[in-house]
């Protein structure tokens, strides 16, 4: 990546800098890193191209095939309708995703907007925007979510942006932290004293220096996000039947517990897979910002 | 002498934030329900008075008892003042008071979470330390993974899938709804399976890194064995984060509780907010959310009241970073 | 200051050689890392002794394997260290070989360690009467109360006031001092035959520092083989009885303390010798000033009665202030150097940044070269920048790390209009060969550069503009000592070239001594005595920089010649 230190012996100490080396690519190849990747590649591709998946219709049943359970012909088993479950969770990957993928991007965007504009400027802006945030920290997720959808009613949309508007509060948070941070840092002082401009340094130096974290907490917060989003699905609150969604797929599985254990239990795991797969990347993909 | 003057100005913050929390939140949640387009009353009545005609005389009638019909800063300052005598309105759906539907529904809620709560600190605390005691680096690593797993599973699966196992297949506890000690401990063991991996994981690495600290060096140059080390000095050192995060846990329980006592069909706190929220029944999710958001608030204030008791820098300086 | 307990501890006989002798000592020890490519060896056959009742010093630059010596001695070496070779012996035992049971009983009970940082070596929540203590109800099954009374006790022998009172105290409301005295108490307690003390100065304040090192020369007269591991020769020259230089993870020379300090050879030695400021010869800089300063009117900076204070972070609203500059006077002359000395919370830098317009002062009236840098407009601010600019204290955050070299020194360049790749690049190249770095540093990122090499590339970055004015604010505290006397050297060279003005910023009476022509003492934010730099340096008025004086190691034994009261008087 980088030349070597040789041509530069002006100080003794020059071989204390450090270079990421071939190590770099070595934590990607552990077997749970791996794994995980798998994992991703295949729901993504659920969600990409659901027919390369899977033959079969998600919403149409046929008769006779009721409550089927697992086998060669159905991976999922069927449900009461005599629909292929292997299909339905294929097909209701997208979905799931775009709600996950919805609710982030409303927390991200708000927080970050809210918390850099109150770090930067400070002052009564700063001052209500860090009181609403602490407002939002202190009524637990779930119920700030049900506060949303109560007032917006349901539906996919409803509870992505109610699980984006309880999660907008941690990034408001850590971007004004960071901001505060790198604003009094000695290198943008520097470029202060260079006669950089207010708008050069916030390009240059600041965001660059606030958005590793900040895309890091997004990493890690993705898998809360899609459990967030199935629980309000799991509790009614999502899209309505007969379309498939991953955590109504598991609440209209309560209904035969005692008979097929499958309705629930397999589309739990491909969501238990998901959530445990984006958190194993997004916490190497932390630590490896760090060490940077 | 300064130690007192510190804890005293410590203390009268944390209060005074304490009150600030509940009433903002009270007044977030009026705003949120009250301001939006749609008008809740219409809407229920025409949501399920499917047969009859209802006329916007039944739906004035309706929203005049309710007082729902004056403007919003006058409804403000009314209900803020009922709700300090302890009046939350009532349903739209029953026309029950909802002080009284909530304190019908606490107790077994309670029961779970107490449950839940104890349960989350006890495996927390134990995974925690063993994942720093363990003397081979396989069972460390193991130790360690265990929270990260159990965080990613979800809680209204898991405990589908603990009914499925103990009380269908094994037949050890009664599966849905039930009465008695049996029925509450498959309810608490989902609620506390998060709640005892984030603990693990605080505490677990608040514990590495406390163990990392060059004072651990200097108690270790002292003779000092690592039992001793982390039983005598590290747990209280590395208990602050974990401290905070079994704050957290209460929000957690709260929020929980909505999704298992789905699950589980049982009555209770959860059970009135999913079906309120199902019906938009408003005055009682406003209801619900300020009663849990007190009960969160006065949670953080005990805790935020405990770290002086920890840590004696902010005994003396009533700031939480020492400096 | 003397430690009656431990005084009745008989003196033993500085004995040499045999092996059932009490004290430490070190055979052919070699310490290997395990690591990628097979491991990397930290030590190779180091030998040494540490006699009772003598402080055995182990000199070394950073990375020369001192600590990992140290740590080995009292079997903690971090993460994958491993004793591979050789042998380390305590008055006839065996330590390399011990399992954790026999480490347990060794540790504490007859090796003391004093650690580096005071600041951050004692457990903060527990009162640090009952970290002595707990060494005692470790080793000697003591009940709780009688811990408690040797405790006090321990604390007495180590020179702190009320110890009573203290034990019942919490680290922070001790101060670095303090502390340090109760590490060596918990080092002590058990009357442990070695004390293994690592950098047990270094994040001290000079005249802090002075008394911890008396404290240690009291242990060893009490009977204890003390091991003293430091960087800094100057430490070494009034305490110690021997010296082992280490370099490369080798001894490479050792003996009396006197001998190696005057007639050591190795070149890393010498090195050392030349490295610590206060120990090189007096200056070749003249009272007169030739600096290359024309004879242009009136002096470039000029502050009178400068008073700056923060709100104070203990006071919430209620608005009280802590004064860190209490009506400050100075002026800088033309192609001159003013040195402002202080310890830590001096006002120092505060000085600085309200120079650079980066902090508001309360009152006073600040000229640099014309301009008011207390003057609020932004454009006014640019204009001052290009006379006056900053080296700051430490080169790693001064800049963006992931920014190559010609994006920093070209950063100023492009920001005054030089719009021009190629000119650009061409200035940069030759303000770089001003600083010494080859034209290749151009194309390397920050983050691969050396500590020494980033402050080089700083000043090329503060010079872009040519500015008349560098504030130098501890420019070389944070380098190792080697770089620290080059990194000094390129600024003397720059002045004489470029005929720049310095204030020189720095806690440290030895770099004054190197760079300045002028000096002003700080303490409390308030200057407490200043004058021509050999003046107050040979003839202090006031008894702080006496004290200053007295504690800048090494300046005592070994600046010529050696007279009782003015040891500057040949200056």
């Amino acid at each position: 990546m980088s030349a070597p230190v040789g041509a530069a012996a002006v100080d003794p100490g020059a071989g204390a800098a450090r270079r990421p080396g071939r190590g770099r690519w070595r934590a990607w190849t552990r077997p749970g890193v791996v794994a995980s990747l798998l994992v991703l590649a295949v729901i993504g591709g659920w969600a990409l191209a659901p027919g390369l998946f899977t033959g079969r219709d998600p919403i149409a049943g046929v008769p006779g095939e009721q409550l089927l359970p697992p086998g060669p012909a159905h991976p999922f088993g069927t449900d009461a309708l005599g629909r292929d479950l292997f299909a339905r969770v294929v097909h209701g990957t997208a979905v799931s995703l775009q709600a996950a993928a919805i609710a982030l991007a409303i927390a991200l965007v708000v927080g970050v907007g809210l918390g850099v504009l109150a770090g930067w400027f400070g002052g009564w802006f700063e001052a209500v925007v860090m009181r609403v945030v602490d407002v939002t920290l202190s009524v637990p997720g779930v119920l700030l979510s049900l506060l949303v959808i109560a007032a917006i009613g349901f539906g996919v949309v409803q509870v992505a942006v109610a699980v984006g508007v309880a999660g907008f509060a941690s990034f408001a948070r850590l971007a004004r932290a960071e901001v505060l941070r790198v604003r009094t840092a000695p290198y943008v002082e520097a470029a202060l004293l260079c006669g950089s401009g207010t708008g050069r340094i916030l390009l240059r130096y600041v965001l660059p220096a606030v958005a590793a974290p900040l895309l890091a907490l997004a990493a890690l917060d993705f898998g809360l996000v899609v459990l967030a989003v199935s629980a309000l699905s799991f509790l009614g609150y999502g899209q309505p039947p007969p379309a498939p969604e991953w955590g109504a797929l598991v609440a209209a599985g309560r209904d035969h517990l005692a008979t097929a254990w499958w309705l629930t239990t397999l589309p739990g795991l491909a969501l238990t897979a998901l959530v445990l797969a984006t958190n194993r990347l997004s916490r190497l993909l932390d630590a490896e910002g760090r060490t940077r | 002498m300064t130690a007192g003057a510190g804890v005293a100005r410590y203390v009268a913050g944390r209060v005074g934030r304490t009150v600030l929390v509940v009433w903002a939140a009270f007044t977030v949640t009026f705003l949120v329900l009250r301001l939006l387009p749609g008008d809740p009353v219409a809407l229920y009545l025409k949501g399920t008075n499917g047969y009859g005609e209802v006329t916007d005389a039944d739906v004035a009638a309706a929203r005049a008892a309710l007082g729902f019909d004056r403007p919003w800063p006058a409804q403000y300052v009314t209900t803020l003042f009922d709700a300090l005598r302890g009046d939350l309105g009532e349903s739209i759906r029953t026309r029950q008071p909802v002080a009284e539907m909530i304190v019908g529904a606490l107790p077994p809620t309670l029961q779970v979470g107490a449950l839940g709560l104890l349960l989350s600190l006890l495996g927390g605390l134990a995974l925690g330390v063993a994942a720093n005691l363990a003397s081979s680096p396989a069972a460390r690593q193991l130790l360690r993974s265990l929270p990260a797993l159990a965080i990613s599973v979800p809680t209204f699966w898991l405990g589908l899938v603990l009914i499925q196992v103990f009380a269908l297949q094994l037949r050890l506890v009664p599966s849905l709804g039930g009465s008695g000690f049996s029925s509450v401990i498959l309810p608490a063991v989902t609620l506390a399976v998060p709640g005892a991996a984030l603990v693990a994981q605080v505490l677990g690495k608040s514990l590495h890194d406390t163990l990392r600290e060059p004072w651990a060096e200097t108690v270790r140059a002292t003779g000092a064995g690592t039992a001793r080390l982390v039983l005598g000095r590290g747990l209280r050192n590395a208990a602050i984060p974990a401290v905070t995060v079994s704050g957290l846990l209460v929000g957690g329980m709260i929020g929980g509780a909505v999704v298992v006592e789905t699950v589980f069909a049982r009555p209770g706190m959860g059970r009135i907010t999913q079906s309120a929220v199902a019906a938009q029944d408003l005055p009682v999710v406003q209801g619900v959310v300020v009663v849990a958001a007190t009960v969160f608030a006065l949670v953080t204030l005990a805790v935020d009241l405990l770290y002086p008791v920890l840590d004696p820098r902010i005994r003396s300086t009533g700031r939480l970073v020492p400096g | 200051m003397s430690a009656p307990r431990v005084e009745e501890v008989p003196r033993a006989p500085a004995g040499d050689g045999g092996p059932g002798e009490p004290g430490l000592s070190v055979e052919g020890l070699e310490v290997t890392y395990a690591g990628v490519a097979g491991g990397s060896v930290a030590l190779s056959g180091v030998g040494l002794r540490a006699a009772p009742g003598r402080i055995t010093a182990v000199v070394g630059e950073s990375g020369s394997g001192k600590s990992t010596l140290a740590h080995a001695v009292i079997g903690l070496l971090p993460g994958s260290g491993r004793i591979t070779a050789g042998g380390v012996r305590l008055g006839g035992t065996e330590l390399t070989g011990l399992d954790r049971r026999g480490w347990r009983r060794v540790r504490g009970a007859r090796i003391g360690l004093v650690p580096q940082d005071p600041g951050v070596a004692l457990d903060p929540l527990t009162p640090v009467g009952r970290q002595v203590a707990d060494v005692l109800r470790i080793h000697e099954r003591t009940g709780r109360r009688e811990a408690r009374d040797r405790a006090v006790e321990a604390l007495a022998g180590v020179g702190l006031p009320d110890p009573a009172v203290r034990a019942r105290q919490y680290p922070h409301e001790l101060s670095g001092g303090m502390r340090q005295r109760v590490l060596i108490a918990i080092a002590t307690v058990a009357r442990p035959e070695l004390v293994v003390a690592d950098e047990p100065t270094s994040a001290l304040d000079v005249t802090v520092a002075r008394r911890i090192l008396d404290l240690l020369r009291a242990v060893a007269d009490a009977g204890t083989a003390v091991l003293l591991v430091t960087h800094d020769l100057g430490v070494v020259a009034d305490r110690a009885d021997d010296v082992v230089v280490l370099a490369g993870g080798r001894a490479v020379e050792s003996g009396p303390a006197p001998t190696v300090l005057t007639a050591g050879s190795a070149p890393a030695t010498r090195r050392l010798l030349t490295a610590a400021p206060a120990l090189r010869p007096p200056e070749r800089r003249d009272p007169a000033g030739d600096g290359g300063a024309p004879d242009t009117p009136g002096p470039i900076v000029r502050v009178r009665d400068l008073r700056v204070s923060f709100p104070d972070r203990g006071g919430g609203r209620t608005g009280t202030r802590r004064t860190a500059v209490d009506g400050v006077s100075f002026t800088v002359a033309r192609g001159r150097t003013l040195g402002l000395v202080g310890e830590s919370g001096s006002g120092k830098t505060t000085i600085a940044r309200t120079l650079l317009g980066l902090q508001a002062p309360d009152s006073g009236s600040l000229d640099v070269d014309g301009h008011d840098p207390a003057g609020p407009d932004r454009a006014g601010l640019r204009r001052l920048h290009r006379r006056v600019q900053l080296v700051a204290q430490n080169p790693y955050s001064a800049m963006h790390p992931g920014f190559t070299v010609a994006e920093i020194v070209g950063e100023p360049l492009r920001n005054a209009g030089v719009r021009d790749r190629r000119e650009r690049a061409e200035t940069v190249a030759s303000l770089l060969d001003g600083v010494a770095l080859p034209a290749g540093t151009a194309a390397r990122r920050a983050s691969e550069l050396s500590g020494g090499q980033r402050q080089r590339v700083a000043i090329a970055r503060a010079l872009a503009v040519g500015p008349d004015l560098l504030v130098c604010d501890e420019p070389v505290s944070a380098l190792d000592v080697g770089v620290q006397a080059q990194i000094l050297d390129l600024l003397v060279d720059l002045q004489r070239e470029r005929g720049l003005s310095y204030l020189f910023i720095t806690h440290d009476l030895g770099v004054v001594r190197h760079v300045s022509d002028d000096v002003a003492v700080l303490r409390g934010g308030r200057i407490v005595e200043s004058g021509p730099t050999t003046r107050v340096l040979t003839d202090p008025r006031t008894p702080y920089t006496r004290e200053l004086l007295d504690a800048v190691p090494g300046l005592r034994r070994l600046t010529p010649p050696l007279e009782e009261d003015h040891p500057w008087t040949s200056v």
